[in-house]
């Protein structure tokens, strides 16, 4: 195909135009067909990369992620034991486990990281998108909200968590036996989810629809 | 791909007279000074940008210090309190024989963070490309940057995992040290600097005629 956006030419209205956050350049606005993807031609960004019927899965993967969430933090996350003592923590209690001065506010930031942020994040989405699948004018705040929820991308870390479960397990193994809980499972399937749902999402298609509700 | 290599011209809002929303990239005329689709500040270069980033860098390298010298883990089996700091750690991982958990904690705590700070620096002190293609490095760099940079965080969550874990009264227990404090702050000022850069300003300096075909 050829590239989905045309530099501009004279003058146009301002709507029909869409720029580039990191190199603005200007192009003119055209939607990209199905299957077809808006991409900055001198940066290589891509600028508008819409799904067919994006918006309902979007939703529902958010909605399972939101129970898993809350679930994966309340059940047993891991156990081990050794020498007949043993211990179960659940991603909370892993969370808030910098106990000590200082560490009381790593506590708290690492507990938003891996449960707070992506819960709300979530959250934040469904409130934003329900109306427009609906076809209903924007929710109140809907603007805010999914400025918020933008904002809050880079500090979700739950992927990142993962990765330290594994490495934490391997450094674990030689002093005592580790036993999955089934909030261990729960996490890693919410983990896939929320790069599912990241991938979806297309942004400018939500600020789109957010300015034109019916429209889109 | 989806677009061929073209050699357009680009034209940039700014010399379109326009101003730019980087949050939902909505065009505006240059007088604007908010974003009328999603309310964020609107300037055509913020060139206050590499005030901040540097500032923003300097804590975060101020931080990494610490978070090197002082120990990250405290480790007490039986009668023996072992400290270790995150490169003595990995040594540790390293010596025990799992060299690929080592070398993830190496990557992650020691190999991002100094080539985090030194490629922001690097961004910052040179930040106009004076040809099509040194932008383009330019900006892989920077997207290499934001992309990466949150991953340092694991060793956080590793300490974050094990010290909950690993509490079995009078056999083993882990708690974290000082430096686990430091290493986050370090994570989370160097991320705020790569966030505080703008990267429209790295094709400033690009003449638009001979913009380079796609060679991305």
């Amino acid at each position: 195909m050829s590239d989905a956006a045309t530099p501009i030419t004279g003058n146009m209205p301002l709507d029909e135009l869409i720029v580039c956050p990191q190199c603005d350049a200007a192009y003119r606005l055209r939607k990209p067909e199905k299957g077809e993807r808006a991409v900055c031609q001198r940066c290589h960004k891509v600028l508008i990369a819409p799904r067919h019927k994006a918006g309902k899965q979007i939703i529902a993967v958010s909605i399972a992620v939101v129970v898993l969430i809350i679930a994966a933090s309340v059940f047993p996350f891991l156990s081990i034991s050794a020498a007949g003592r043993s211990n179960a923590v659940s991603i909370l209690d892993a969370a808030l486990s910098f106990t000590e001065g200082p560490l009381l506010v790593l506590s708290l930031l690492t507990a938003g990281f891996i449960i707070f942020v992506p819960l709300l994040r979530m959250l934040l989405t469904i409130y934003v998108l329900v109306p427009v699948v609906l076809d209903r004018p924007p929710a109140r705040h809907a603007i805010r909200a999914f400025r918020l929820s933008e904002a809050m991308r880079p500090w979700s870390m739950a992927e990142i968590f993962a990765l330290g479960c594994a490495v934490a397990l391997v450094k674990v193994a030689d002093l005592a036996t580790v036993d999955f809980g089934p909030a261990f499972w729960m996490f890693g399937v919410l983990v896939v989810l929320v790069i599912v749902q990241d991938g979806y999402l297309c942004k400018w298609s939500v600020w789109n629809s957010l300015e034109h509700p019916k429209k889109s | 791909m989806e677009f061929a290599g073209t050699s357009k011209k680009v034209i940039t809002a700014r010399e379109a007279g326009l101003v730019a929303c980087t949050r939902c990239n909505r065009a505006w005329p240059i007088s604007h000074s908010r974003c009328g689709r999603c309310g964020a500040k609107l300037v055509s270069r913020d060139a206050k940008s590499l005030q901040r980033v540097w500032a923003l860098w300097i804590v975060g390298f101020i931080c990494y210090i610490p978070a090197n010298i002082y120990p990250m883990l405290r480790t007490r089996q039986l009668f023996q309190v072992d400290e270790s700091t995150i490169i003595g750690g990995a040594v540790d991982l390293a010596h025990h024989g799992t060299m690929g958990i080592a070398a993830i904690i190496i990557f992650a705590s020691v190999v991002i963070p100094l080539g985090k700070f030194w490629a922001i620096a690097f961004l910052a002190v040179t930040i106009r490309a004076t040809e099509g293609a040194a932008a383009h490095r330019k900006l892989w760099l920077y997207e290499m940057v934001e992309y990466i940079g949150r991953w340092s965080m694991i060793d956080i969550f590793v300490v974050a995992i094990l010290s909950a874990l690993v509490q079995l009264r009078g056999l083993a227990t882990i708690t974290p040290g000082p430096a686990a404090f430091f290493f986050a702050l370090s994570v989370i000022f160097t991320m705020l600097s790569a966030q505080a850069f703008d990267p429209r300003m790295i094709w400033n300096g690009l003449p638009n005629e001979d913009e380079a075909p796609d060679h991305a």
